[in-house]
């Protein structure tokens, strides 16, 4: 098993260190500097600026500066466009409301959607299962930026029972509605995806075996069944994650919640690439590491893999 | 009282395409200590009478009748109800050992969970049970054994730990579906007799679902005959085989091909003139090593120095266990595989290392016919595109008419009506489609056909006549063949001569009245003796001939010393046993005597 | 397949060639099984008529109305929720937008970018996937596992975020678009084709093609190809929803299409900001066709998938 993690982390880091030079790159071949703005600066000013940021330096001297200073002090350097700020003012404004609401849909999304496929799939042809495909198709016509506003034009101008956005520290009337847009998507695929692979391993041998020593239902789903059953589900999560964290961006966007979603289309608009690069390595390198965590959980539950 | 008494049970599926009758008013009786075979092709419906018994079948089935266990009637029970006798009173084991346990639960823990459930022993004790049982069915290092995954575990000793599981509450009743069939055939001798002890040791009485009549001629005392879901005839053994009343019954006895029969394979005439000379070949393959931080791949050497000749319109027989490299060789020698080494002479032109260009003129003359007869052809061409697309590329002069003419001739010639031209393998049965494999085998006359264990996927009859068929495409069109199979009876039923392979090596190669009458390597003698005969009189005075320790695996530097244990190298060396001629035609590989081997052999 | 039909063939030699063509019993394929499941499939089989009407609406759409996508009606513009609602008197069947454009036209126009970007970006996906993922299928070993061990790597990076930065770098353009969705998206495809070719490969069909000497490009044409057809289309099928949405997303955010064009996504996008001023139906006109063009390729993929690909086979 150790052996196992730790080719697993020699895979995350060629993968991390791609994800940082196609960035840097990209940034780097972007048609003028993010100070051509509309009206040209003097040349002088420019030189001048570039010297701050350390533009004048090198391409890989940038680079190695870059990595060096995230690495060491977790410092993503400066944003270009708003002087006073920099990609670490932004990270620690927007971060904690994005991982609020981003965790607890990613809770939801797991323990609804796990526990709807899994009594659809114990209860086959009942109207629960029903209920359960029913509600897992229409939940992939409905991604969060359908979902948000028809939460809003409910709950919001109908109803006038919940707060059409912001954020407000937190409060739980806030967290409601970005929860649902942001999960209902996963949770139908999660519980569409548990149904089917529970109905496949009820069908396995090992399951007839468990049935022919006596053993009593309950314990054939939850110690015999449940386990192999995960599988599907577990390597889905990995793109689920990455989902939900772009789907952060609808959320900031439509219910003002100032997440991190919100600064990064912002910098997008603005080509403040110091920010935009920033979060990219930031929420990239969070991606790689829970894809890694989600090997790993992977290779525990299957015995097989772990060599 | 019988223990197990099933009268008039009907058990009826509830399909989209109506309703399929699996078992039509079936009655038995099973005696305590007492071992009932109960015997049938598939589609018998054999399987699924005591899949009602225990309960377990799918949920769109209908039962009917009565199933009384110690005359308490169990059919139509609740799964509630079901779960205090299943596992206590009656245990079932399954065909295919490798799926049979669950994956992410250690042996041990499985195991545990049958006294946990039903005997409410626990802890200390409960694993004391296990490790007793797991010795009894002769599991080596039982205790490491217990701490592991099934994966970890070769399929016999699944089987095994199978059994012992069935075995561990005492139950009066073990239901055994098929118990040996995916196994190899010295495993199966062992797990047969393992059942023999059993039932005389403990009086457990078993249920034997299969559909080989020499198993149950080896260990039954009762047998009852199915076909079609319906009885077709019941009695003792002895009554069966040296009696059977009814034409299926006698077909199925004759259909099978013995090791003891007195058929005749001809020797082929010495003139006839050498076709292939395979010449010391070997095939090695990088497979993953497990663990470490860096994968690393080890080589496998799955054929290790092979030679051997055949002559014009002979019959190579060549058996082996899994992993004997019995089927690299075959693709070794179509060059489907390229070898590691040696050469194979075709007509006295060295195949390997040809360009595909200059291989392909010999293509023409060398066939293959596969185990799997659906997954042999294209499921997207109909069967006559299958048998065609050899013609297309050989004679491309034919016009399609001309094409459709031969194709139509073949087809009638391996017993396919021809208006099945545009038929697709999956409407055909696995006996036909194995008749298209061996069309299209056979399209441009070919003068070697391989057989890569072309009849183990079917039933006993379709066997027969598969085999009927192959002789008599021999005698028509003169071609030799290399006929693969882990099936004794088979080969010797169709061989001249057979080459016995044990881990990538040839340890015996004679005629086949040699081999069968007079063998002399140790292997070759455990393989024949654990060959059921379906004769129980016959069976009853043979003497199983028993090695020690398992197969190993390929991969074990010393396991070609084995039979040699006398003059095991030291480790690292690559030497391996030289051969000795013994008689004309009958060579062997150098080994010590049995008794010797038992002697030398540390036990596990 | 009946004993009168088989009388005839007692006399192989003397029966003509053409005459025995004619009493052939006619087998199933495959693909006349899966035509028929696809046809028997009545929520598959409503949604190709449904979307066949859409793309004949995004196509021909324009011609019925008088007006365009972008002159704005200066007479409306303030005062859109009162006076531009939609109305089929005036030929403003949809409305209009809160620039006071004619919602209709946008909405036609629209409806032409995002599936035009749904289908082309599946067809960029499918062709890159299923060339990349059948060469390291079929070329196994090493090319394969390196070729795999990459897709690994670029899976785990958020594309998104890679697509938004394209977007911003190399500026914004309907071509971008394509290539950059289109790009993203053939991952997943070429592990689903390499995952397909490795068991083809290795069946023995395949196998006794090779001995018998069919060169690789016939064996590649004739007997890998049509077997992975199916699982081709069916993916593809799903994929251009899932394009569409993509590009609904990025175009939501305001980083797709740019102005005076449109798409869902811009379009959803104007009418989430105007609901709350009354002006409902510049959500629910696009919302409309989004909804149901999405449910349409979702059906459509499933029944393809059930008939090309039933599990009792």
């Amino acid at each position: 098993m150790l052996n196992f993690i730790i080719r697993r982390i020699a895979v995350a880091i060629p993968t991390l260190i791609i994800l940082l030079i196609a960035s840097f790159w990209l940034m780097q071949t972007a048609p003028g500097g993010p100070f051509t703005s509309e009206r040209p600066l003097p040349a002088q000013v420019l030189a001048n600026i570039e010297a701050k940021y350390g533009l004048d330096q090198p391409v890989y001297k940038q680079l190695w500066d870059y990595v060096v200073g995230i690495l060491t002090q977790f410092d993503f350097g400066p944003s270009y466009k708003y002087k006073d700020r920099s990609v670490n003012d932004i990270i620690a404004q927007g971060f904690p409301v994005t991982l609020t609401y981003g965790v607890i849909s990613f809770l939801v999304a797991i323990i609804v959607g796990g526990a709807l496929g899994i009594s659809a799939a114990i209860r086959q042809n009942s109207w629960l299962d029903y209920f359960a495909v029913g509600v897992t198709i229409g939940a992939q016509v409905l991604p969060n930026f359908v979902m948000a506003p028809i939460l809003i034009l409910v709950f919001t101008l109908w109803l006038g029972w919940l707060p059409g956005g912001g954020w407000n520290g937190g409060q739980w009337q806030h967290i409601i509605m970005p929860v649902i847009a942001l999960s209902t998507s996963y949770m139908a695929s999660i519980a569409r995806l548990m149904r089917s692979s529970m109905l496949e391993v009820l069908r396995s041998n090992f399951i007839r075996t468990a049935r022919a020593k006596g053993l009593p239902e309950r314990t054939i789903i939850w110690r015999h069944a449940l386990k192999p059953s995960l599988l599907p589900v577990v390597s889905y999560l990995g793109p689920a994650f990455v989902g939900m964290v772009t789907g952060s961006f609808i959320i900031d966007a439509i219910f003002g919640t100032g997440g991190i979603g919100y600064f990064y289309v912002n910098a997008a608009f603005n080509r403040d690439y110091a920010v935009m690069m920033g979060l990219t390595i930031l929420l990239g390198s969070m991606t790689i590491l829970f894809n890694m965590v989600v090997d790993i959980l992977y290779a525990w539950i299957d015995p097989k893999i772990r060599l | 009282m019988a223990l197990l008494s099933i009268r008039d049970l009907n058990v009826n599926f509830q399909s989209m395409d109506g309703t399929v009758e699996a078992v039509k008013s079936i009655s038995l009786d099973i005696e305590p200590g007492k071992c009932l075979g109960v015997v049938g092709e598939s589609g018998s419906g054999k399987s699924q009478t005591f899949m009602a018994a225990m309960g377990l079948l799918a949920p769109n089935a209908r039962t009917s009748g009565s199933v009384m266990l110690e005359g308490q009637e169990i059919l139509g029970r609740s799964q509630n109800e079901l779960n205090q006798i299943r596992g206590r009173d009656m245990s079932m084991i399954f065909q295919d050992p490798l799926t049979a346990l669950t994956p992410h639960m250690k042996i041990g823990i499985q195991m545990e969970e049958m006294l946990n459930l039903h005997s409410n022993i626990r802890g200390a004790e409960a694993k004391k049970l296990c490790l007793d049982w797991m010795n009894r069915v002769h599991i080596p290092e039982a205790r490491a054994r217990l701490g592991q995954y099934p994966h970890e575990l070769s399929g016999g000793m699944r089987q095994r730990v199978m059994i012992a599981m069935a075995m561990l509450n005492q139950p009066k009743l073990l239901i055994a579906d098929e118990p040996t069939t995916a196994l190899d055939v010295t495993v199966q001798a062992e797990i047969l007799d393992l059942m023999h002890t059993l039932k005389t040791e403990e009086n457990t009485a078993i249920a034997l679902i299969t559909h080989d009549m020499g198993v149950v001629a080896r260990m039954c005392d009762d047998v009852q005959v199915m076909r079609h879901g319906q009885f077709v005839e019941g009695g003792t053994t002895d009554q069966i085989f040296s009696n059977p009343q009814e034409a299926y019954t006698q077909e199925l006895l004759s259909a099978m091909p013995r090791i003891d029969g007195d058929d005749v394979r001809p020797d082929i005439s010495p003139d006839a003139g050498t076709v292939l000379d395979v010449t010391d070949v070997e095939v090695t393959f990088d497979v993953k090593k497990p663990g470490g931080l860096i994968p690393r791949t080890l080589p496998l050497r799955a054929v290790r120095g092979v030679s051997f000749d055949l002559a014009e319109g002979e019959t190579l027989g060549i058996v082996g266990e899994s992993g004997c490299g019995k089927s690299t060789l075959a693709r070794a020698v179509l060059q489907l595989i390229d070898p590691t080494q040696g050469s194979v002479a075709w007509l006295g032109r060295d195949l390997v290392g040809l360009s595909k260009s200059s291989l392909k003129p010999h293509r023409k003359d060398l066939q293959i016919v596969f185990q799997d007869p659906l997954a042999s052809l294209d499921p997207r061409m109909t069967i006559s595109a299958s048998i065609e697309e050899p013609l297309k590329e050989f004679q491309p002069g034919l016009t399609r008419t001309q094409r459709l003419e031969v194709v139509a001739d073949m087809m009638e010639r391996v017993g396919l009506s021809a208006n099945m031209i545009n038929r697709y393998p999956h409407e055909l049965s696995g006996g036909q489609n194995q008749r298209v494999g061996i069309a299209r085998a056979m399209i441009n006359k070919p003068r070697l056909i391989i057989c890569d264990e072309a009849v183990s996927a079917l039933d006993v009859s379709i066997q027969a006549q598969i085999l009927t068929l192959l002789k008599d495409l021999q005698a028509e069109f003169g071609m030799s063949m290399l006929f693969i199979s882990h099936d004794l009876s088979v080969v010797r039923s169709i061989s001249n001569r057979i080459m016995v392979l044990y881990l990538g090596r040839v340890v015996e190669m004679a005629s086949r009245d040699q081999i069968f009458d007079d063998p002399k390597h140790p292997y070759t003698m455990s393989l024949i003796s654990a060959v059921p005969v379906p004769d129980p009189k016959v069976e009853a005075s043979r003497q199983r001939i028993r090695l020690p320790g398992e197969l190993p695996s390929p991969m074990d530097p010393g396991a070609m010393w084995r039979f040699l244990p006398s003059r095991k190298p030291e480790e690292g060396s690559v030497e391996m046993p030289g051969m000795t001629q013994v008689a004309p035609g009958h060579v062997v590989q150098e080994h010590d005597s049995i008794e010797d081997i038992h002697r030398l052999t540390p036990q596990a | 397949m009946t004993d009168k039909l088989a009388q005839p063939f007692q006399q192989p030699k003397t029966a003509d060639a053409a005459e025995r063509m004619v009493e052939n019993v006619q087998g199933r394929s495959l693909w006349a099984d899966a035509r028929r499941r696809f046809i028997g499939n009545k929520a598959a089989m409503v949604s190709v008529v449904l979307l066949t009407l859409i793309v004949l609406f995004s196509i021909f759409g324009q011609s019925i109305s008088e007006y365009d996508i972008e002159t704005i009606d200066w007479d409306i513009l303030g005062n859109v929720a009162n006076a531009g609602q939609p109305s089929l008197s005036n030929g403003h069947f949809f409305g209009f937008d809160e620039n006071g454009r004619d919602l209709y036209n946008r909405v036609v126009q629209g409806s032409r970018i995002s599936l035009a970007v749904g289908v082309i970006g599946a067809l960029v996906a499918v062709v890159v996937g299923t060339i990349y993922g059948a060469t390291a299928g079929y070329l196994g070993g090493r090319v394969d596992s390196i070729m795999m061990r990459l897709v690994d790597i670029f899976m785990s990076i958020p594309y998104m975020f890679v697509l938004i930065l394209l977007l911003v770098v190399a500026g914004r353009s309907i071509t971008m678009i394509f290539v950059g969705i289109g790009l993203t998206a053939w991952l997943d495809m070429s592990r689903i084709v390499r995952g397909q070719t490795l068991s083809l490969k290795n069946r023995e069909f395949v196998e006794a093609a090779v001995a018998t000497g069919v060169p690789t490009w016939r064996i590649i044409l004739r007997h890998i190809v049509p077997n992975l057809l199916g699982v081709v289309v069916v993916y593809a099928t799903l994929l251009v929803p899932q394009m569409i949405l993509t590009e609904s997303f990025i175009s939501f955010l305001g980083l797709g299409v740019q102005e005076p064009f449109t798409s869902w996504g811009a379009l959803l996008s104007e009418g989430t900001k105007t609901m709350n001023y009354g002006m409902l139906w510049q959500l629910a006109f696009p919302l409309f066709f989004f909804v149901v063009t999405i449910f349409c390729f979702f059906f459509i993929g499933d029944g393809l998938r059930d008939a090309l690909d039933p599990k009792d086979r």
